[in-house]
């Protein structure tokens, strides 16, 4: 009897790749407003908001951010700036 | 501190494929996060299996079981008997699908795991259309809305899915949305305690499909709730109950007019006054029937 090969995938950061390459606009934090209340991490559907601890900062991984801007329409102290890409 | 409360760890991976703003994505993202490591995730053809990336990569760090659109519920009975016979008893077996999967093609297997009572947690998350193949109207369409096989608006309503459910007597029932992750986390907790079939509804805004800027995910997934369009509610053991700010709208001066929600969207962009005002209507006689049948207030 010949054996029957089961696809497998394994899970990966970036199984689509870098997402960051999509981004039309980019979140931009000003972070003398940011009160670091953790909304934009809560609503992020892309899991690329991370509240550092020790640098009480919040930090956005632009390599798969993809400026979809929720973080910015729901931050409640408007702390997020959505920037216009330069094309280079 | 909203990070404090919620689960750190991620099992919907960053780099995924989904779309900018992608509803399914946070839902899912916020399900995985409540339910844990040992969950086994059974996903029908739907914009969830393209989320995963190109084989031989998946962004979700669960065990997935990509099925047939029909054989969702059913291929889950089979995991759980399995699971059974091997005397393992700590996973949640999960079904993520979409609208057209649950409540058009699936609705049979569906159906037969619920009279059978097998331990599952059926999602069904509803962007309200086939998104995946190109907006076409699904049986959880909203009434009037645009779809590409609804031109000039969708001709008939909307299923109750969940009422559907509640009707096989299954022990929970519950819908959930986006722009309330505690509300989404505490429902699926609480269905993981409950032994039986519980089918758990997700209200989905998806921007290409209905035709909104990406950023307003949350605010339109927000306004459905607080205009009474999408009703948060719980039914455990029959007993039913408002959940989160639900609760408080069962007065109509306290809902938000559709008018807004509707707005915000381009699948309801060629809506006169006369449609806006039939389908308030609509969400108001829901309500009706929830203050005077459901929650039996004979004001
Ligand atoms: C039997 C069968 N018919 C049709 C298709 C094509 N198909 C793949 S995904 C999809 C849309 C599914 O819609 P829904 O369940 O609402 O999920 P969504 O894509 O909206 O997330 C369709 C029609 C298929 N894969 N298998
Ligand atoms: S939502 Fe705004 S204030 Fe809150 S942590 Fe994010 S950037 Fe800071
Ligand atoms: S723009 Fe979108 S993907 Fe980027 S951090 Fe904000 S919410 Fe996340
Ligand atoms: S089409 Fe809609 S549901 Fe599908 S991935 Fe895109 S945003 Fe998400
Ligand atoms: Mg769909």
């Amino acid at each position: 009897m010949s054996k029957v090969k089961v696809p497998v995938a394994r899970p990966v950061i970036g199984a689509a790749g870098k997402t960051g390459i999509w981004r039309v606009s980019r979140p931009v934090v000003d972070y003398s407003r940011c009160t670091l209340c953790g909304i934009c991490w809560l609503y992020c559907p892309d899991s690329v908001v991370e509240i550092s601890e020790d640098k009480k900062r919040v930090v956005i991984d632009y390599d798969y951010c993809k400026g979809c801007g929720i973080c910015s329409v729901e931050c409640p102290f408007n702390a997020i700036k959505m920037v216009r890409e330069e094309v280079r | 501190m909203a990070h404090k409360f919620f689960p750190k760890e991620e099992f919907l991976l960053k780099g995924h494929a989904a779309c900018p703003g992608c509803g399914a994505a946070l839902v899912l993202r916020h399900v995985l996060k409540a339910l844990g490591a040992r969950t086994i995730l059974v996903i029908p053809a739907s914009c969830s299996s393209v989320i995963a990336g190109p084989f031989p990569k998946s962004s979700y760090s669960v065990p997935v079981l990509h099925i047939a659109f029909a054989a969702s519920a059913a291929a889950a009975s089979g995991i759980v008997e399995a699971l059974d016979k091997l005397g393992e008893k700590t996973f949640n077996v999960v079904v993520w699908a979409g609208d057209g999967g649950t409540a058009d093609i699936g609705i049979q297997a569906l159906s037969g795991a619920a009279e059978r009572g097998h331990d599952i947690i059926y999602i069904c998350y509803d962007n309200e259309a086939y998104m995946n193949t190109g907006i076409q109207k699904s049986g959880l369409t909203p009434y009037k809305a645009w779809t590409t096989t609804t031109p000039r608006g969708n001709p008939s309503f909307k299923k109750d899915m969940p009422g559907i459910m509640v009707s096989h007597r299954i022990p929970y029932v519950a819908t959930i949305s986006p722009a309330y992750p505690n509300d989404i986390v505490s429902k699926i907790r609480k269905a993981a305690k409950i032994r039986g079939l519980k089918y758990i509804h997700a209200h989905i805004p998806c921007p290409p499909g209905w035709r909104f800027d990406s950023s307003l995910t949350v605010r339109i997934a927000r306004l459905a709730v607080l205009s009474g369009v999408w009703i948060l509610y719980e039914y455990e053991n029959g007993v039913f109950r408002l959940t989160g700010p639900s609760r408080k709208l069962v007065d109509k001066s306290k809902r938000k007019p559709i008018g807004e929600y509707l707005k915000l969207q381009g699948r309801f962009r060629h809506l006169s006054e006369r449609d806006v005002e039939e389908l308030q209507k609509l969400v108001d006689e829901r309500w009706e029937a929830i203050r005077k049948d459901i929650m039996g207030e004979n004001a």
